[in-house]
């Protein structure tokens, strides 16, 4: 029988996903966290044996499809920020909220550099500081999401 | 340490593996183009996420619908009754004027330029990724869309569709930076070809020479050259001259006609049915 526990990972993904690209008004658009880096973020330090490179691999070729992005960009971005997660959970676990919401930033960084540079390489586009923006708004989120994810994980005892 | 993996590869051999993988997928999508057919159907497979995200906007238009006052749909019809009478007038004389043009084309024996078919498609989704300008329209090619075909709005062109899938198709902005488009002065015929500019709402003009008559306030329409958009549609207004001799060519900027940020109907055009 299919219970909400094995489904609750794809569930939140898809969730961010939709959060990713629902429209905005444009003001508010420079300000977009990277929702699905954060929830991937989320499971990769909670449960780093189901959830890793190939989830994000996953996740990343959607988000292409979405973004209309050349397929492959976000999927190399996003697994190189699962990858140092998934490397260092042990280590970040034990951090408080408040320090890895700082990983948590440099991540989103880190994301948003690689992909401009991915990018500028395919085609020539000018770097805007306001692309980092979501870095902020990142950062300010992490605590909610985090709070929200394992809440769910504890009551639906997803291991 | 407890091994997270026990089965399959190790984490470092998976981010190998992806890597590898994403490397092969953005050369082959992008400097190949081999992905046209699959794209299109990843692009159908992830259209319910879309009209799950439009979802919140759609609800939010039916609210405001409801709330109209009649007031304002009294002042409305007011003013659209008006435009329609406008409208209808000129296209009096535009009728009388066409036919005076075909017979005189078909005394030059020029081509004579046919009727267009036409698909109105309403906008679902403004682009999101920050380094290109793109659309999404929720028509696909079960309504006739097809790669490449031409979209305007009621001031002028909007752009080219750049990808279908069998709902909805993306839609790619003359003020891309990856999309040109041949245009002509209205004043006096000169050609040139536009370039999108990517942040900002405007084009660039380029390689125009310093003698080049071209001035602030000039209207360029598609020349339609190249065989994608056809000929005459206003496309955008020279809003900056510069012409430094320093440079190796004058810099132009021009200002799109249609207003690229507030698009809600599009009219997407056929040229030979």
């Amino acid at each position: 029988m299919i219970r909400p526990r094995h489904y609750v990972i794809a569930l939140s993904i898809m969730v961010a996903l939709v959060l990713q690209i629902v429209p905005l008004p444009s003001q508010a658009d420079t300000y977009r966290p990277d929702w699905v880096l954060v929830v991937l973020a989320y499971w990769t330090m909670a449960l780093p044996h189901r959830v890793n490179v190939g989830v994000a691999f996953i996740s990343g070729i959607a988000l292409d499809i979405l973004l209309g992005t050349p397929l492959g960009v976000h999927s190399l971005v996003l697994c190189f920020c699962v990858y140092i997660l998934a490397a260092n959970y042990q280590r970040l676990r034990n951090y408080s909220v408040w320090q890895q919401c700082v990983i948590i930033g440099l991540l989103s960084a880190f994301y948003h550099l690689l992909s401009f540079w991915l990018l500028h390489l395919l085609n020539d586009i000018f770097f805007l500081y306001e692309y980092m923006l979501p870095v902020v708004t990142s950062m300010a989120i992490w605590p909610w999401v985090f709070w929200l994810l394992r809440k769910l994980r504890r009551q639906l005892k997803i291991v | 340490m407890e091994a997270i993996f026990s089965r399959g590869p190790s984490l470092n051999n998976r981010l190998a593996i992806a890597i590898v993988l994403s490397i092969i997928l953005i050369v082959v999508d992008n400097k190949l183009d081999g992905f046209q057919s699959t794209r299109m159907f990843l692009n159908s497979l992830m259209s319910p996420l879309q009209y799950i995200a439009n979802l919140p906007s759609l609800m939010l238009n039916a609210s405001a619908d409801q709330l109209t006052s009649q007031q304002q749909l009294l002042e409305e019809n007011k003013r659209l009754t008006r435009q329609m009478l406008l409208a209808s007038e000129k296209l009096q004389r535009f009728d009388v004027l066409s036919r005076e043009n075909e017979e005189l084309r078909e005394l030059l024996d020029a081509p004579v330029s046919r009727n267009m078919r036409k698909i109105v498609a309403e906008l679902m989704s403004v682009d999101r990724n920050p380094y290109s300008r793109q659309i999404v329209i929720n028509k696909g090619t079960l309504d006739g869309v097809f790669l490449s075909q031409p979209l305007i709005d009621d001031s002028g062109i909007i752009g080219q569709v750049m990808e279908v899938s069998t709902t909805n198709s993306r839609v790619l902005l003359i003020t891309d930076v990856t999309h040109s488009i041949p245009v002509r002065s209205l004043r006096n015929n000169i050609r040139f070809i536009a370039t999108g500019s990517g942040g900002k709402n405007e084009v660039f003009l380029e390689h125009v020479a310093h003698s080049v008559d071209i001035a602030v306030g000039d209207v360029l329409v598609s020349s339609g050259l190249g065989g994608v958009f056809p000929a005459g549609y206003p496309v955008a207004k020279v809003t900056y001259v510069d012409k430094d001799e320093g440079r190796e060519f004058a810099r132009v900027t021009a200002e799109p006609l249609a207003e690229l940020d507030r698009i809600k109907y599009t009219l997407l055009l056929e040229l030979n049915p």
